[in-house]
């Protein structure tokens, strides 16, 4: 056995947060870059869908910039989605997800690792699109920066509250219709929300407490998510 | 001193008792090889010991680092065999040495195949990978599910070594399977 083989006398067994959501949303990234199919798929989706308004209601102007806003986060909140069923199957099929839940590091901090992957893949680029699809729809540039700033805060909210959900139907049969029946009602209040910003700066009005309650709610689900979808996770390899 | 010591478990799959008061201590240097019918709970025996299962009753202890492997790898399709190595000795806050990485992907027998996507391997090759990571990790407890499954005599010859290097460093190791492992291995037979 040569040198380099010899093994370290010591593993570093005492785990931490930040290094669990470090290698999570390293590896997961990496994956996401390997295979780039889904986060196309999740914004080719949006793109399409948004698209296809326009021309379904017809072009009158002011019609279309009534319902942008809205229309806008419905195929935001659908694209979102569609990434959600795989998030914690995949490394649960493979037999990843046993030796993430057997590694030193607290499970909550891959749990958000994986989380933050999700919403960089999907909830990110489907932000940075948004104003280019509000243009479509002929809304003021005002309400097109408020827009993307309510998907911005409101968008990682989807991806926790979907990943809790995710983790939650995880193993069960026809889990992804079981997913969207659990996750979609969940969606409401953030659409709620995130739309009705849009619309307030729109109508002239401040968007303030629409923002404001859409960060109170980023807030409360990245504390309360990875501590709850890891349990759910414990619960599924049991 | 490692050591992995089981008291008293008992194990409920639905309605059925798979095991009931299986207690065992395993200490450096030891290999218990786990035999038993199909479906007598090997497996959940062995998810037992490593924490991911628990036990209607009894406890386990564990004096040192665990390496729990069972039948799924745990290989990402779209890494290639090396990442994967890297990627879950990272994992498990092992240091990563490239040359190492290298070495013993080459002493499994890939090294020709150490860029390839693990897609592209076949069953036994993913098995090797799983050895790969399997001689880098400093973890004194190996729990083991069916580690010679898919793979040929060759393969097979160097799991026993490997096993072998593992005792005589005062490792602890425990096994299911349906075959014959080195010397000094006791069995525990699950089969009612």
């Amino acid at each position: 056995m040569s040198a380099a083989l010899a093994r370290p006398a010591e593993i570093a067994a005492v785990g931490s947060f930040g290094a669990g959501f470090a290698w999570a949303f390293g590896r997961d990234m990496a994956l996401a870059w390997r295979h780039p199919g889904e986060t196309v798929l999740v914004i080719a989706f949006f793109v399409l869908v948004a698209a296809l308004f326009p021309l379904g209601i017809g072009a009158e102007p002011q019609l279309l910039a009534r319902v942008g806003p809205g229309v806008i986060w419905v195929c935001a909140l659908l694209a979102s989605f569609l990434a959600l069923p795989a998030l914690f199957a995949t490394d649960y099929a493979d037999g990843a997800l046993e030796q993430m839940a057997l590694s030193p590091h607290p499970a909550p901090g891959w749990v958000a690792g994986k989380v933050a992957a999700h919403w960089v893949a999907t909830g990110l680029p489907l932000t940075v699109l948004s104003p280019l699809l509000g243009l479509q729809f002929g809304l003021e540039a005002d309400t097109l920066a408020t827009l993307a700033l309510a998907l911005a805060i409101g968008t990682p909210i989807l991806s926790l509250l979907g990943a809790a959900c995710a983790a939650l139907t995880l193993g069960a049969r026809g889990g992804g219709m079981l997913l969207a029946l659990l996750a979609l009602p969940l969606f409401v209040p953030v659409l709620i929300f995130g739309a009705g910003a849009a619309e307030a700066q729109a109508a002239g009005l401040s968007p303030a407490p629409h923002l404001s309650l859409l960060g109170a709610g980023l807030i409360v689900a990245a504390l309360g998510v990875p501590p709850a979808a890891s349990l759910a996770v414990r619960i599924a390899l049991d | 001193m490692s050591a992995i010591e089981a008291r008293a478990l008992t194990c409920r799959r639905g309605m059925a008792t798979l095991f009931r008061d299986v207690g065992f201590r395993v200490e450096g240097g030891e290999c218990l090889a786990v035999r038993g019918a199909n479906g007598s709970g090997k497996t959940t025996l062995l998810r037992c010991v490593a924490g991911l299962t628990r036990p209607e009753a009894g406890s386990v202890e564990h004096h040192g680092a665990l390496l729990y492997a069972g039948h799924l790898p745990g290989i990402k399709d779209d890494l290639t065999a090396e990442e994967n190595v890297r990627s879950s000795l990272a994992l498990r806050g092992v240091p990563v040495v490239a040359d190492a990485v290298r070495e013993a992907l080459a002493r499994a027998g890939l090294a020709a195949r150490r860029h390839l996507p693990a897609r592209r391997l076949s069953a036994g090759q993913r098995r090797r990978v799983g050895l790969a990571r399997l001689m880098l990790d400093p973890a004194p407890l190996w729990i083991l599910d069916e580690p010679l499954a898919a793979l040929d005599d060759d393969g097979q010859a160097l799991f026993a070594g490997m096993l072998a290097r593992h005792l005589e460093t005062g490792g602890v190791a425990l096994v299911a399977t349906h075959h014959d492992l080195a010397a000094r291995t006791r069995k525990l037979d699950l089969s009612p």
